[in-house]
């Protein structure tokens, strides 16, 4: 089967903006590679890949973020070799990002022409409010939207914020108009309300490309799907061959790399550790997760972005309390007041965010790793720098913590070094349950390896360890079993003979596995 | 000691020399010993804000529960006749008491410190002035109390006895501040109050326990200045004195974001803001200008604080990139 658009010959229109050759390298990691697209006026492209695919690196290329080390970028028949922000705009280009960028505070108006403002006459240079209201008006309209201009964006929902920022684009003329992941957190009405208005950008002659993981939306609106894996073009598909498994085989690409560690024994699995009996979180409040982590095995807990896997971690580690449900640790009800609960169970969490939640950039190694259990590292509630010490020179060793010395402030070290500081504040005390979320996230190669031989001790000692991955080859090389979450649910649990990409994903879009 | 104490130190030194100079009554007995008396009130007044600073809040009510504990501690033992011990006990306890509100406020109901006591501010002084119905609490002719006196506006080898428990104090809440598990989740917190909440600290807990200490200390310096002014009319006892406090920490090196400062600088701080009242007494500044003296002064002081450090960044900044030219022409 060929899924090359046909089209693109037949067609005699020139494409308004064509990409080609693009490459794009950050260090130690090909972000883009040889990729080439066109977008013709009036056309919605679908681009669909898996997180990590390259599809912000060209976001930001086309945005004027970034600029490709090789390769054209030609817009309405001009070709250049990088875009800038204001190149961008100037052109017509157009974002609606996944984070809206709306003033809440402020009215429908004032957001859509925020910077632009029609002024009155005279020395004061008041906004002309009359004026402003009669050219939000047709930009409402054209968007289909049932609000006003004087509408408070706060009191509106995120579709309709959505369609704001839309009307946004419109006003600066814009003829290609980028959407990324606009419906991943709308509800399914709201979302045909969403692409009702692609299909009305479409009719004005307006592109759009229009990014997300949901493929059968992509499928309703799109009239050619781009796909990108692992930087690369992956393949380009026609209208009338746009359908759900074409689109997943190509996200995976070639020979389905099944189970690289299958030769494993398998593992007899450990009694329960960590179980979630209907645990329902602040994030997805109407949908109960059940959940069994044992002891001695890794569970991969693989998912969209935003499927509500970092905030399941957030209610066992005790950080967010579940608003129903109940937790079991060892078969024992859990009650979980605050994150210090939690670790007074075993119950640790490495968590995504490192700068933020993980470590504390200006404290050291030492004063890091002592941190969690500080007053086994006191005498009569005074800290002891000796025991400090001796505690972090030990993880230092174990786990090759490159630096100078314990006493190195954090924030120097490169970011393997600072997630083996995070482990190693963990390691020091005896986990029971260990969750990591994106461990290896950001880190090198080399880290990575030996932060999967880490997960595997830790395994191997009977502790029950969770790792939440967006990186499929990750999730299928290190779990001994897999969860996958899809809009707050766990969709499907998959035992290491099952193990696939396409299952993962499958599963991840809230479909069955083969 | 750190660079930044030290330096504060020897501006400390030099402007006392100056002033030493030009009126060398600064350095008479009496002089010195009515200054030290007054860094001993402020200091421990100062202390106490230094610790809610450090956690990145900020405590505003400070002078006007200066003038509301000095009221009552007052009138327990001249009107109510309590015996002063237990007059001292229970005034310490209320500041307790308020430090555990504010912070439970602040904590538990999420509540911003700057308006928590800020309402603090309004409420005390409103609660002292109606409690002596705007008039004056003081004592009666002839009342004396000789050990309360002595414990608090007395001298010892003309030391001031105020100046010693500021010393004491000092080196109590130095360890505490700077050797103690407690010490240290507050630096914890006031860095990266998320972070020390992912390590496994009852933040919440931490933060109100530095909102109780500082009631504590400010409810001590109530009753020291209670018993060096004698007679107190709550609607302008104490007033400003919050500011002195914040002055003190900022000019000891505190940010007001959280998470640095020292106690020392604290310390010196409040001696800098001290020696400059002092200043504008004898080099006969009009006292008018008390305020915008101290105030220039301390804008100053951060300013330079802020451009040594970027000059700093700056410099490692420069000598990172030398080095790395020079690697790469090695190779």
């Amino acid at each position: 089967m060929n899924y090359s658009d046909t089209s693109i010959v037949a067609s005699t229109v020139a494409p308004f903006l064509s990409l080609e050759n693009v490459r794009k390298t950050y260090p130690g990691v090909v972000a883009l590679d040889g990729f080439s697209m066109e977008v013709r006026p009036g056309e919605v492209i679908g681009l669909v890949g898996e997180n990590g695919a390259g599809k912000s690196t060209l976001m930001k290329i086309l945005g004027g973020v970034t600029t490709p080390d090789t390769g054209t970028i030609t817009v309405d028949g001009t070709a250049h070799k990088g875009l800038t922000v204001e190149g961008s705009l100037g052109s017509g280009i157009a974002f609606v990002h996944q984070e809206l960028n709306l003033f809440d505070n402020l009215d429908v108006a004032a957001n859509i022409f925020f910077g632009r403002e029609p002024l009155r006459a005279g020395p004061l240079k008041l906004v002309d409010r009359a004026k402003l209201r009669t050219m939000v008006a047709p930009l409402l309209k054209r968007v289909g939207a049932n609000f006003s201009a004087d509408t408070p964006v706060a009191t509106l929902s995120l579709a309709q914020q959505q369609m704001v920022e839309i009307a946004k684009a419109l006003s600066i003329e814009a003829r290609l108009v980028i959407l990324d992941e606009p419906t991943s957190s709308l509800p399914l009405a709201e979302t045909d309300k969403l692409l009702d208005v692609i299909k009305a950008l479409k009719a004005d002659g307006i592109s759009v490309i229009f990014i997300s993981h949901r493929l059968h939306e992509v499928e309703r609106v799109a009239d050619r799907v781009v796909v990108l894996r692992d930087g690369m073009l992956a393949g380009t598909l026609g209208k009338h061959d746009i359908g759900h498994d074409q689109m997943v085989k190509l996200m995976i690409g070639r020979m389905l790399k099944e189970r690289e560690k299958a030769s494993e024994a398998a593992r007899a699995p450990g009694a329960t550790a960590l179980s979630a009996k209907a645990i329902r979180t602040p994030a997805y409040p109407a949908r109960p997760v059940d959940l069994d982590v044992r002891r001695g095995e890794i569970l991969g807990l693989a998912g969209l972005v935003g499927s509500g896997r970092t905030e399941l971690a957030r209610v066992f580690f005790g950080i967010d309390s579940s608003l129903g449900g109940a937790l079991e640790l060892d078969g024992k009800p859990l009650a979980l007041g605050s994150a210090a609960d939690a670790v007074a169970h075993g119950i640790f969490l490495v968590p995504e965010d490192r700068k933020l939640t993980g470590i504390l950039l200006d404290l050291s190694i030492a004063q890091n790793i002592s941190l969690p259990n500080l007053p086994a590292h006191a005498r009569r509630s005074l800290v002891s720098t000796s025991a400090e010490t001796a505690t972090a020179e030990k993880q230092k060793k174990d786990l090759g913590i490159k630096a100078p010395s314990v006493q190195t402030r954090t924030g120097t070290l490169s970011g393997g070094n600072q997630q083996k500081v995070v482990l190693g504040k963990w390691l020091a005390m005896n986990p029971k349950v260990m969750i990591l979320d994106e461990p290896t996230r950001g880190i090198d190669i080399g880290a990575k390896a030996e932060i999967y031989g880490l997960m595997r001790a830790l395994a191997d000692a009977g502790v029950a360890v969770l790792m939440i991955s967006s990186d499929m080859e990750e999730v299928i090389g290190v779990s001994d079993r897999i969860a996958v979450m899809h809009e707050g649910q766990i969709s499907g649990i998959l035992d290491k003979d099952r193990f696939s990409q396409e299952n993962v994903l499958l599963l991840a879009v809230g479909k069955l596995p083969k | 000691m750190s660079k930044k104490d030290l330096g504060l130190l020897i501006l400390i030194l030099v402007v006392g020399a100056i002033v030493a100079i030009i009126n060398p009554r600064f350095l008479l007995p009496i002089n010195l010993a009515n200054t030290s008396n007054l860094i001993g009130l402020f200091g421990i007044l100062s202390i106490g804000q230094a610790f809610v600073i450090i956690t990145g809040g900020i405590e505003l009510s400070v002078g006007s529960v200066v003038a509301l504990l000095g009221t009552l501690f007052i009138d327990f033992i001249a009107v109510r006749e309590m015996e002063w011990p237990l007059a001292f006990v229970l005034i310490l306890v209320l500041g307790a008491i308020i430090g555990l509100v504010h912070g439970w406020l602040i904590t538990r109901l999420k509540l911003q410190p700057f308006v928590v006591t800020l309402c603090g501010l309004l409420i005390y002084r409103g609660v002292a002035r109606f409690y002596t119905a705007d008039g004056t609490a003081g004592f009666a002719f002839g009342q004396n109390f000789p050990d309360l006196e002595f414990l608090t506006a007395g001298r010892s080898y003309g030391v001031p006895n105020s100046f010693i428990a500021l010393i004491v104090i000092a080196i109590v809440m130095w360890v505490v501040l700077h050797r103690s598990v407690f010490g240290r989740y507050l630096y914890a917190i006031g860095k990266n109050e998320e972070a020390a909440k992912y390590s496994g600290i009852r933040t919440g807990r931490v933060v109100m326990a530095a909102y109780v200490i500082c009631g504590v200390l400010t409810a001590l310096s109530a009753i020291y200045f209670a018993m060096y002014t004698r007679s107190i009319s709550p609607a302008s006892h104490g007033q400003f004195y919050e500011l002195y406090a914040i002055a003190a920490a900022v000019l000891g090196g505190f940010s007001l974001r959280g998470g640095e400062g020292s106690l020392i600088g604290v310390i010196l701080g409040t001696v800098l803001l001290q020696e400059l009242q002092n200043l504008v007494n004898l080099l006969g500044i009009p006292s008018s200008l008390n305020f915008a003296v101290m105030g220039g002064v301390i804008l100053i002081g951060v300013l330079v604080d802020q451009q040594w450090g970027v000059f700093r960044a700056r410099r490692l900044m420069v000598d990172a990139t030398r080095k790395s030219a020079a690697g790469a022409a090695a190779e």
